[in-house]
């Protein structure tokens, strides 16, 4: 549900009348520019951003997939600021690069998720009956399975299956297509509750009878007149589902069976971490803080986005 | 009441099977289990063809489903591949509680599951136990001293304590209280494994090394629960009930054990009630990472040899007990929250 602020009074004549009424993203601006901790998110994700695109204008992304056998497990120093790996990929580099992955990939998953997630949630609030039946229990039945475990085994069906592409110049591992896949269509089920609760109860108010009875379409209802309405909260659900997307990248891949190498993203640098826990931790320790620090972000982002967005949710947590 | 519960668990039949069906479709397009049959060995084309034959795999996939659910002793199988039906089945099928030999063990799914659960229950149940206490504590404290200095401590650490992925915290633990502690001639925490197996599974051995697990699982929950308890206790303590609690003179305390607690965890009982059947499957991660032997680690090995019969028996147990527990969560409820009822 879009804002529900009170009417305004039409300002009185020659009173107030340089200031217009704000609209309600203006106030869902002016509430998101008072919660501070949003504002360190939007910084924490501005530097992440400058480091991953500024940074690849230091290092190419040949850089990045160049080895040399002889510096391998080399600590951190001027010339590897974060250090080399096993087969002696500069880790800042991997990192720089592999953060762009790691983030597209978070992105593109809550579109393919969205995707999903929004259709099922519209068409099952909206049609009510048998449709709704079929399609929450669908629904129920993906959310009773834990995520990691269906993680894993759609990444395990569909891994390899995927050709390398090549795209703006760069080549991309075709897993990268598969876990961008396999994420979204993970984790679409809450979103899809979401929809179809406000559908339930959007559709039966006055504006839809009234586009109705004005000869509208089933599939102009649900997109033009309904879907509208129910931005805000897909788009808090949505922010905060890209900072569990690019978790999940990590698991997987920590795990073994995501993107698989020489494309790096944040999740596989990790993936042979564990077995130089003791003698090189800086292999496992800047890849990991840069996933924290970017969830983090997202995560407070995601929050003031709620209270900015959602006044009910606020009067509810504080 | 009755005629509820009876309505939920006759729904749940439909649930269960759509579970069952959509797993089995996509564990069995997970990829070869035959692959991983010889071991290091390659398997002979013919040898190959038997296996298949023999485990049922060359039936179409509906097929298998309806064998795996009813089994197959009742009817005819071509085992030799003669094409000619002149033998039993032996699978009983799940509805008989038979969920079939695990591949790589050539032992009962049941069996090889068994012996797995009672060491994640130890770690999870007391994962949970320390969960829920401490998230109780911080959540309470946090509500009740509102943006003190320790509530915005408490805050920023379930913020990045919720952000971190839990491996990385695993490696960082072990970084800490395991390599640098046995450097620094401190004490330090084993890293894998229930027990040393010089020593045997002594209970001191055990806690032990369920230390740095614990810790692990521990922390990610607590953060993200204790910010819930903070946000229903901060909800109920302004509610006007309170208020003439206070007024009519109660001392505080009692009006926060009697009156603002009892409300506030009730919310709390759904998410234990949608946890607890999870802790059952582990931690896939953690356990993967400490070695633990438990339920999350054998779903990981299954998965990686496509041990099927495993990675169903897994999933269709935890479906289970998931359901289960969501309609014992909804009855409960009706008895701690009065004006909640079900028609």
């Amino acid at each position: 549900m879009t804002e529900v602020e009170p009417p305004q009074d039409p300002p009185e004549p020659g009173a107030e009348a340089e200031r217009p009424p704000l609209t309600p993203a203006q106030v869902a601006w002016r509430r998101f520019r008072q919660h501070k901790m949003a504002l360190a998110g939007v910084g924490l994700l501005i530097a992440i951003i400058l480091f991953i695109t500024v940074g690849s204008i230091f290092f190419s992304e040949a850089d990045a997939n160049y080895n040399d056998l002889t510096i391998k497990l080399s600590a951190p120093s001027w010339e590897h600021p974060f250090g080399t790996d096993l087969v002696g990929y500069d880790i800042l580099a991997r990192s720089i690069y592999g953060g762009q992955i790691s983030i597209v990939i978070g992105i593109l998953a809550v579109f393919v998720s969205l995707a999903v997630g929004v259709l099922v949630g519209a068409v099952a609030g909206f049609y009510g009956g048998i449709i709704d039946g079929v399609l929450m229990r669908f629904t129920e039945a993906m959310l009773n399975i834990p995520q990691l475990f269906l993680l894993i085994v759609l990444a395990k069906f569909l891994g390899g299956k995927v050709p390398t592409l090549y795209l703006l110049g760069r080549s991309f591992s075709g897993s990268v297509v598969v876990i961008i896949g396999v994420i979204g269509l993970t984790s679409w089920m809450y979103l899809a509750r979401i929809v179809r609760a406000s559908f339930l109860s959007l559709k039966e108010q006055e504006f839809t009878t009234a586009a109705r009875c004005l000869g509208a379409r089933d599939v102009s209802l649900i997109f033009e007149h309904i879907l509208p309405n129910t931005v805000a909260p897909i788009i808090v659900a949505a922010t905060l589902e890209v900072a569990n997307a690019i978790l999940s990248e990590a698991y997987v891949s920590f795990l073994g069976l995501g993107v698989q190498p020489p494309t790096a993203t944040w999740g596989n640098m990790l993936d042979k971490a564990y077995s130089h826990l003791e003698t090189e931790p800086w292999m496992w320790f800047f890849p990991g803080m840069l996933i924290l620090l970017t969830v983090l972000g997202i995560n407070f982002v995601g929050d003031g986005l709620r209270d900015a967005l959602d006044p009910r949710a606020l009067a509810q947590a504080e | 009441m009755t005629r509820y519960i009876i309505r939920r668990v006759l729904q749940a039949i439909p649930l269960l099977l759509m579970i069952s069906l959509i797993l089995f479709v996509l564990i069995n397009l997970m990829g070869d289990p035959i692959a991983s049959f010889g071991g290091r060995q390659r398997l002979r084309p013919e040898d190959r063809a038997r296996l298949t034959r023999q485990l049922g795999l060359d039936q179409p996939i509906l097929v298998q489903y309806a064998i795996w659910l009813v089994g197959n002793d009742w009817m005819r199988i071509d085992l030799d591949g003669d094409g000619v039906t002149d033998h039993y089945g032996t699978r009983r099928g799940v509805l008989r509680g038979d969920l079939g030999d695990s591949f790589m063990e050539k032992r009962p799914v049941l069996e090889v599951i068994g012996e797995r659960v009672p060491n994640t229950l130890l770690l999870m149940l007391t994962s949970e136990l320390a969960i829920l206490s401490f998230s109780l504590l911080i959540g309470i404290y946090s509500a009740l001293r509102q943006y003190s200095a320790l509530d915005y401590v408490f805050t920023a650490f379930s913020f990045i304590g919720y952000s971190m992925p839990v491996f990385w915290l695993a490696l960082i633990l072990m970084y800490v209280f395991a390599v640098n502690f046995k450097r620094w001639g401190l004490p330090y925490f084993p890293t894998v494994g229930m027990y040393d197996l010089a020593v045997g599974p002594t209970v001191g051995q055990i806690v032990w090394h369920m230390v740095l697990p614990l810790i692990t699982i521990s922390i990610i929950s607590i953060a993200g629960y204790s910010r819930y308890v903070r946000a229903q206790m901060l909800e109920v303590i302004n509610q006007d009930y309170i208020r003439t609690a206070r007024a009519k003179g109660l001392p505080r305390w009692m009006v926060l054990r009697d009156h603002a607690l009892k409300n506030a965890a009730l919310p709390l009982v759904t998410l234990v009630g949608m946890d607890l059947p999870l802790l059952l499957s582990g931690a896939v991660v953690t356990e993967s990472i400490y070695a633990w032997p438990g339920m999350g680690r054998l779903f990981w090995d299954a998965a990686r040899d496509t041990d099927i019969p495993i990675l169903m028996g897994i999933l269709i147990i935890i479906s289970v007990f998931v359901i289960l527990f969501q309609i014992i969560t909804d009855v409960t409820y009706t008895f701690l929250d009065p004006r909640i009822r079900y028609n």
